[in-house]
């Protein structure tokens, strides 16, 4: 098998052992639970023991907890999550609307903030210790360590409420209007997001530029007398990318632990709201449900940077590790 | 910010870490060149204030932190100079009692990530192997989850408990010190000292503990501060949320979230506690930005890299 093919494949299996690892957990966490979901679903009612019992039955809680967690993960893999113990509906039927305003808006700040980091980290790696770099490398530091619903309720002082009245406050996203007539809706929580991520990338950005602007070959492609916007473009961009890439994918998989904060501060109908809600109410179906596609999404984010990065890494491509 | 989940500048210090002839007494040259910088005296200067203030401010305030002194959300008056919170409690009151328990939890979330998080980076680093492999599969699905949700999925279990949310808050900081910690080991285990006193059959716990452990200081110590910025974003968020402290406590987190519906009239017992964490994180994340362009200096300077 060629090398480089192999080292994807591996990378593949790892990925989908930490997935099925992930569904245990979140399997696990229900199990862990005082009394049963019957008992959850019944409240005061399973003193009533054959109805307790026949519920027990039809959740098919008497089965080995292995069955039950093999016909758990049946469910998942084919799209049944169960029903919300609040609702009485299926999960998916009360996310899949939440996950669709959850992924416009994660979208729309990863599509602001991968430029904007780009631009930031490579300009300030080019003007290393200008007074550019430095204002960047403060304002990105400090940027990098307020908390999202900081940054958010600032956003909110300064351009909903009390200075400014340009975007509204509340992000109650309505599900029978099509999303692009209410963009306005996601103005702030997209602001948000960006700044609390962008940060990051550009930090990391602006570091591997400088590595590999100091590095050898780019010293070679410049005593080679190539015109220096060709050593920027051909030879150090591609090779400061592939760690940036790398971050980019997890800090986007972050979004969407970001959400949380950020949908509920907003009252924006996502799955991050979902998550809060349903903590709040113990609705485990719900809890599992959100917790599963989050994680979810951040291993395949990490699985496919790793491999994208195997793929643009002159080193690795060669299969010279 | 948080957890952000990702791989950040100290992690990258973290690879780069540690080189020949660093040992023990390393780690006061790093707080020595650190200090050095302006950032790390702002960062210093900022994090003592808000601490001095989170400590004194019980006995300079001007109410008791639960004594109704006014009508809900009043503005501003000579009586509550910041005004009344959402039932009529003094602002300035509220805000200095509310610093202690956000600054004290994430304290315990922090050095409970430390301590977990560097027992594994040396066993992983050090053992290697089929435990190395293990751990970090294990430690993979724990990244996996942002640690916010790591924190509110055993808060749907368990329910919303103090000890649960430092606990996880310092669980999910584990892996991310560990593979930080893990990565200088494997350096250390490769030099001389490590290999005689492995010759010398001295235990491999022993080995660990007073052989490798010093050497990890420097990054020990750009992780805590790290760390412990994400700590008190994280409590103060998991408050916000209304998983944390619960009414009637004075605490930060709590305070926006029970006074943001009046935040078009009365914005200050919102304004001051968010202004107050943002302050107190970004003075932490200078200090740890400071020992990790610290500890970069010292590495080029000895040669390394």
């Amino acid at each position: 098998m060629p090398p480089l093919l192999k080292l994807i494949l591996m990378r593949l299996g790892l990925g989908v052992l930490t997935l099925f690892l992930v569904s245990v957990v979140v399997f696990a966490a229900t199990q862990a639970l005082p009394g049963d979901t019957a008992r959850a679903i019944l409240g005061k009612e399973a003193a009533n023991v054959a109805r307790y019992e026949a519920l027990r039955e039809q959740l098919g809680l008497n089965e080995p907890v292995v069955m039950q967690y093999v016909n758990w993960l049946g469910g998942v893999v084919t799209g049944d999550l169960g029903n919300s113990l609040v609702q009485d509906t299926p999960v998916t039927d009360l996310l899949s609307r939440r996950a669709f305003n959850t992924a416009v808006l994660v979208l729309i700040a990863a599509l602001l903030s991968i430029p904007i980091s780009l631009l930031f980290g490579s300009l300030s790696a080019l003007r290393r210790d200008s007074k550019f770099d430095l204002t960047v490398s403060v304002g990105s530091l400090s940027l990098a360590a307020l908390p999202e619903f900081v940054i958010g309720i600032i956003l909110i002082l300064l351009f909903a409420t009390q200075v400014f009245k340009w975007a509204p406050a509340v992000s109650r996203v309505d599900p029978d209007i099509p999303i692009y007539q209410q963009l306005e809706l996601f103005i702030l929580p997209a602001i948000t997001l960006t700044l609390a991520v962008a940060p990051y990338i550009t930090r990391i950005l602006r570091a591997s530029m400088i590595e590999v602007l100091e590095s050898e070959y780019v010293m070679m492609a410049r005593l080679k007398g190539l015109v220096e916007r060709i050593v920027l473009w051909r030879h150090a961009l591609p090779n400061a990318l592939a760690p940036a890439l790398q971050v980019t994918a997890l800090n986007l998989a972050w979004l969407a632990g970001g959400v949380v904060i950020v949908e509920y501060l907003f009252g924006f109908p996502g799955i991050g709201q979902a998550l809060v809600d349903a903590v709040a109410n113990r609705d485990m179906p719900m809890v599992q449900a959100v917790c599963l596609i989050i994680a979810g999404v951040y291993v395949v984010a990490n699985l496919t940077a790793d491999i994208l990065t195997i793929l643009v890494s002159p080193r690795l491509r060669t299969g010279l590790r | 910010m948080s957890d952000v989940t990702a791989i950040t500048d100290s992690e990258v210090v973290g690879l780069q870490t540690v080189h020949a002839g660093r040992r023990r007494a390393e780690w006061i040259m790093t707080v020595q060149e650190a200090w050095g910088m302006g950032r790390t005296k702002i960062g210093v200067g900022i994090f003592g204030f808000i601490v001095a203030l989170a400590v004194v401010g019980p006995w300079i305030a001007p109410y008791s932190p639960t004594e109704f002194v006014g009508l809900p959300f009043a503005s501003p008056s000579g009586e509550a100079w910041l005004g009344t919170d959402y039932i009529g409690r003094d602002v300035v009151t509220r805000v200095l009692y509310g610093g202690r328990t956000v600054i004290t939890l994430a304290l315990a979330a922090t050095l409970i990530g430390l301590g977990v998080g560097v027992t594994l980076g040396l066993i992983t680093g050090y053992a290697r192997r089929w435990v190395d492999e293990t751990l970090m599969r294990i430690l993979d699905v724990v990244l996996a989850f942002p640690q916010i949700v790591l924190a509110l999925l055993f808060v749907s279990i368990v329910g919303p408990k103090l000890w649960l949310i430092v606990l996880m808050v310092g669980i999910g900081h584990a892996p991310r010190i560990a593979r930080v910690i893990r990565a200088a080991t494997l350096e250390v285990a490769q030099r001389d000292f490590v290999r005689a006193a492995e010759a010398f059959g001295v235990s491999r716990l022993k080995i660990i503990f007073s052989e490798i452990l010093p050497s990890t200081t420097s990054p020990l110590l750009v992780e805590f501060g790290l760390r412990l910025t994400y700590s008190i974003g994280l409590i103060a968020g998991l408050s916000f949320l209304g998983f944390g402290l619960q009414p009637p406590a004075a605490d930060w987190g709590l305070m926006i979230n029970e006074n943001r519906i009046g935040i078009t009239v009365q914005p200050w017992p919102v304004l001051m506690p968010v202004v107050l964490i943002g302050i107190l994180t970004i003075g932490t994340n200078l200090i740890a930005d400071g020992m990790g362009r610290a500890l970069i200096g010292i590495e080029r300077d000895t040669g390394g890299t």
